[in-house]
């Protein structure tokens, strides 16, 4: 099973330059993925969840096209192909 | 003999650097730009300083990273150098204090965050192990968070005991007699006006500093209310009378003149300026018994605020004193605080400013 996990380029840089990383998760949920993701890149896999595990408020991730905040969230479903966007909720100032 | 100034702010870290005894100064950044920095320090114990600063990334999350270049270089540990253990339940919300213990402990760094939590690191703050004695301390549940958060900012170890003595808004004074191992709360006689009866803790306390001739002298600013204790926090009296407010959130100690500290009075906590307007540093000489408005320098019509960590003294003789404020502007006096030069203008708010004398 590989799924294609696609970052902003803010966080490319922690995870040698790609934009583009496929990852092979150990299970189907979203958690499983985000969990390899940290396993290879641990300070990318930081910036994404927080030490609970939680995704960050201000990190939005979907999951082909769908915000898994109105899906699953972490236990949202990943099936072999997705691909699976993190992003930056607009925020700040 | 070069002075280094470290200016956190909340959109990045600028680096100021005096070759002529903090007469004048050369600012160099944005270091770490677009991340907020809230808390730095400039440890010179090590053969390169190394400047640790504490960043909020906004979007990702806070964590703490360091430069033995002076800001060339920036590292940061893959794993987080604060990182709650998995049976806390708790994630880091902000570093608010990073602290170098004294030279006989030359490994040793303090961090102080959100949530309520104290670290320590015995390699330099590459990682912090969580004090668990102040996180499973049975008042910890009941500690407010004050309007900025719930956070331990102010972490002061005795360079000759295993006494640290932290604090915290809304918990107020703790002091631990043996190395962060037990702590009992020592707020008596500090005013806690937003509570129905005075307490055993949960003081706003804003700041905390320790006279240079008796560790068992301490100075704190409260939310309403500057005190003093010369038993080691076991009883504090006001020494507020001859300020023109009590309200304020820095407060610093000379390292090396006795009875010497400063405070940057604002009108209220409903009114966070200056008097008048007037950007003014108070100096006493006499622990507190009196109190003199310096900062000739200081701007007028300066409705601004100093935040707690963005005032601070160095260790140079006179002592050197730091003021950053919330509309971006940093002043250095090298005469303690007579008189003050600008630094630094048109930077993001300061959140955080810390001074050396580099060899």
């Amino acid at each position: 099973m590989s799924v294609q996990v696609v970052l902003p380029g803010v966080l490319a840089d922690l995870a040698g330059g790609a934009k583009h990383l496929d990852v092979e998760p150990g299970g189907a949920t979203l958690a499983d993925l985000l969990d390899a993701v940290a396993a290879q890149h641990p300070t990318l896999g930081r910036r994404i969840r927080d030490e609970t595990g939680r995704v960050r408020r201000f990190v939005n991730v979907y999951v082909d096209g769908e915000d898994v905040r109105w899906q699953g969230g972490l236990t949202t479903a990943v099936r072999d192909g997705a691909v699976v966007q993190v992003l930056p909720s607009v925020a700040g100032g | 003999m070069t002075d280094l100034l470290a200016i956190g702010t909340r959109k990045g870290l600028f680096l100021a650097r005096s070759e002529d005894d903090r007469h004048t100064w050369t600012v160099g950044g944005p270091h770490l730009l677009a991340q907020e920095v809230a808390a730095v320090s400039i440890d010179t114990r090590r053969r390169r300083p190394r400047v640790l600063a504490g960043i909020q990334y906004g979007h990702w999350g806070p964590s703490v990273v360091w430069s033995d270049d002076l800001g060339g270089t920036w590292e940061e540990n893959d794993s987080g150098a604060v990182h709650f253990p998995e049976d806390t339940g708790a994630a880091l919300a902000r570093v608010w204090q990073l602290r170098p213990d004294t030279a006989e402990r030359p490994d040793v760094v303090w961090a102080g965050c959100e949530p309520h939590s104290l670290w320590r690191s015995t390699d330099g703050g590459c990682s912090f192990s969580l004090v668990r004695g102040l996180w499973d301390h049975p008042h910890r549940p009941t500690w407010e968070p004050g309007g900025g958060g719930g956070a331990v900012h102010t972490i002061l170890p005795d360079p000759a005991t295993d006494r640290v003595t932290v604090a915290m808004s809304a918990g107020g004074v703790y002091v631990s007699p043996d190395g962060a191992t037990g702590w009992e709360p020592r707020n008596r006689g500090i005013s806690a006006s937003f509570l129905p009866e005075p307490p055993e803790y949960g003081q706003c306390v804003h700041k905390v500093a320790v006279d240079a001739g008796d560790p068992a002298r301490m100075y704190a600013q409260n939310h309403f209310g500057v005190f003093r204790t010369d038993d080691g926090g076991g009883s504090w009296t006001s020494i507020a009378e001859g300020l023109p407010a009590d309200f304020g959130f820095p407060i610093a100690a000379s390292p090396s003149v006795p009875g010497t500290a400063w405070v940057v009075p604002l009108v209220a906590d409903m009114q966070r300026v200056p008097p008048d307007g007037r950007l003014r540093v108070h100096r006493t000489r006499d622990a507190g018994e009196t109190w003199t408005e310096v900062g000739k320098g200081l701007p007028d019509a300066a409705w601004t605020s100093v935040l707690r960590d963005a005032f601070c003294v160095d260790d140079g003789r006179p002592t050197g004193v730091y003021v950053g404020t919330r509309d971006g502007c940093v002043y250095a006096s090298a005469d303690e605080g007579d008189t003050f030069t600008l630094v630094a203008d048109h930077l993001p708010d300061v959140l955080a400013v810390r001074a050396a004398r580099l060899p």
